[in-house]
């Protein structure tokens, strides 16, 4: 079992970020963090803002943080499709902070349906900032 | 008989066009290896989310309105993709007669029909004819690329349409990019979601969802739109840059032959001068 690998694919809108084996990878899913090992059940899921842990023979190598997304899970493969992706070691939180000051300035200028659509952005950012500052902690 | 001067000003225009389209098709030809590129690294994407829909849509019982439609037919958008900037050849204008030609099917067939424009030139275009259809134009979606966030922008204001009960169908018409001579005029619908072919579902049926499959799909079709935007994006543009480079690669060559040409007259005119003062001299000096 524990030379085992499966294939962890990680894709972005804009590329394939990722692909290579590995020993398991743990993905945050909607309805919590879950491992994958080879030969796991076929399983889709939806993801929530989190990171993902690569483990190569019992250790992490990787730390990823995706902002939402989906995973298709298959006996021999684990592809996990990312809105936003980078390294835990790169994630920027004075940009994101920065950023939801921003939107807030904007929403000041908007009324009616474009100022729901600017408040539900606005906390879609405040949620992944949170998830960020669970990930640096 | 056109005079030496004149010649020379014509032969020094047509070298300064030669100049400008010989440039332009440098700078097509190196963004049409970046949009080829940047097409290319999104293929991986959309395709596991076909295949996730594929799984997905055969297993929904009643799927989302965008995946399963209003239940009518009778109101179309169809999104009209073209480069903001013309010098391409006849790209612009196929796309714009593809549309043409929709919207005249469409209407004969009793329907409805709205025109989205992406890019300007398919707005000019079409405002001759049909300007009371134009719903909206976005303007300078590729000017510096396409990027996933512009895609999505757009993604979420045809589903918000969509949810304001807008429109029933939604098309795009963009050019599917084959090579720098060539690119296809395409028509795809996005809404409601076309179900890709189920022939390759052998392990379909045994995925478990989580949550479960509506709730999935009530994510991943919006997504899904963007995507799909997105991907039409890279094409057009990887297309609009072909186009321009083939178009400019012949403007290019035609200014060549021109040149030839008026340098051709040039040479000839300027030795028909000296023969006739040569004559004028000659006949001069036995006169005396």
């Amino acid at each position: 079992m524990a030379d085992e690998t499966t294939l962890f694919e990680l894709v972005s809108p804009e590329r394939l970020l990722l692909s290579r084996q590995v020993g398991m990878v743990v993905v945050p899913g909607s309805e919590g963090l879950f491992g994958v090992l080879p030969r796991h059940a076929p399983l889709i899921s939806t993801l929530v803002p989190g990171v993902i842990d690569v483990y190569e023979e019992g250790a992490v190598i990787d730390r990823i943080f995706i902002a939402g997304g989906f995973a298709e899970v298959t006996e021999d493969r684990c592809t996990v499709l990312a809105e936003a992706a980078v390294p835990v070691d790169e994630i920027d939180l004075a940009a994101t902070e920065r950023r939801i000051v921003d939107l807030g300035e904007e929403l000041k200028n908007l009324s009616g349906a474009e100022a729901e659509q600017m408040t539900a952005r606005i906390e879609e950012q405040e949620r992944l900032l949170e998830a960020m500052r669970v990930a640096t902690a | 008989m056109p005079s030496l001067k004149d010649l020379k000003i014509r032969i020094n225009s047509v070298k300064s066009t030669q100049k400008i389209t010989s440039a332009m098709k440098m700078v097509a030809a190196a963004r049409l290896r970046r949009a080829q590129e940047q097409a290319e690294a999104a293929r991986p994407y959309s395709e596991r989310m076909d295949r996730m829909i594929a799984s997905l849509a055969g297993r929904a019982a009643r799927g989302p309105a965008l995946l399963s439609g209003t239940g009518s037919q009778d109101r179309h958008l169809v999104v009209v993709m073209t480069a903001d900037r013309g010098l391409c050849g006849g790209f612009n204008s196929s796309i714009a007669r593809a549309a043409r030609a929709r919207i005249a099917e469409l209407e004969g067939e009793g329907r409805s029909v709205n025109v989205f424009c992406i890019g300007r030139k398919g707005r000019d275009q079409l405002r001759r004819d049909h300007a009371s259809l134009i719903v909206d134009t976005i303007e300078g979606v590729t000017q510096r690329g396409v990027e996933f966030a512009s895609a999505s922008e757009i993604g979420g204001r045809l589903i918000r349409m969509f949810e304001e009960g807008a429109f029933d169908v939604c098309t795009l018409i963009y050019n599917r990019f084959q090579s720098a001579m060539t690119q296809i005029v395409t028509l795809q619908q996005v809404i409601p979601a076309p179900v890709p072919d189920q022939e390759g579902d052998a392990g379909g049926g045994l995925y478990e969802y989580e949550p479960d499959e509506e709730e999935i799909l009530v994510d991943l079709l919006p997504r899904n739109v963007a995507t799909q935007v997105y991907s039409a994006l890279l094409e057009n543009t990887a297309s609009e840059h072909g186009a321009r480079m083939t178009a400019m690669d012949n403007a290019t060559r035609n200014a060549g032959d021109m040149i030839d040409d008026l340098t051709l007259t040039y040479n000839r005119t300027r030795q028909a001068y000296i023969t006739k003062e040569l004559i004028e001299i000659i006949s001069g000096a036995e006169a005396l």
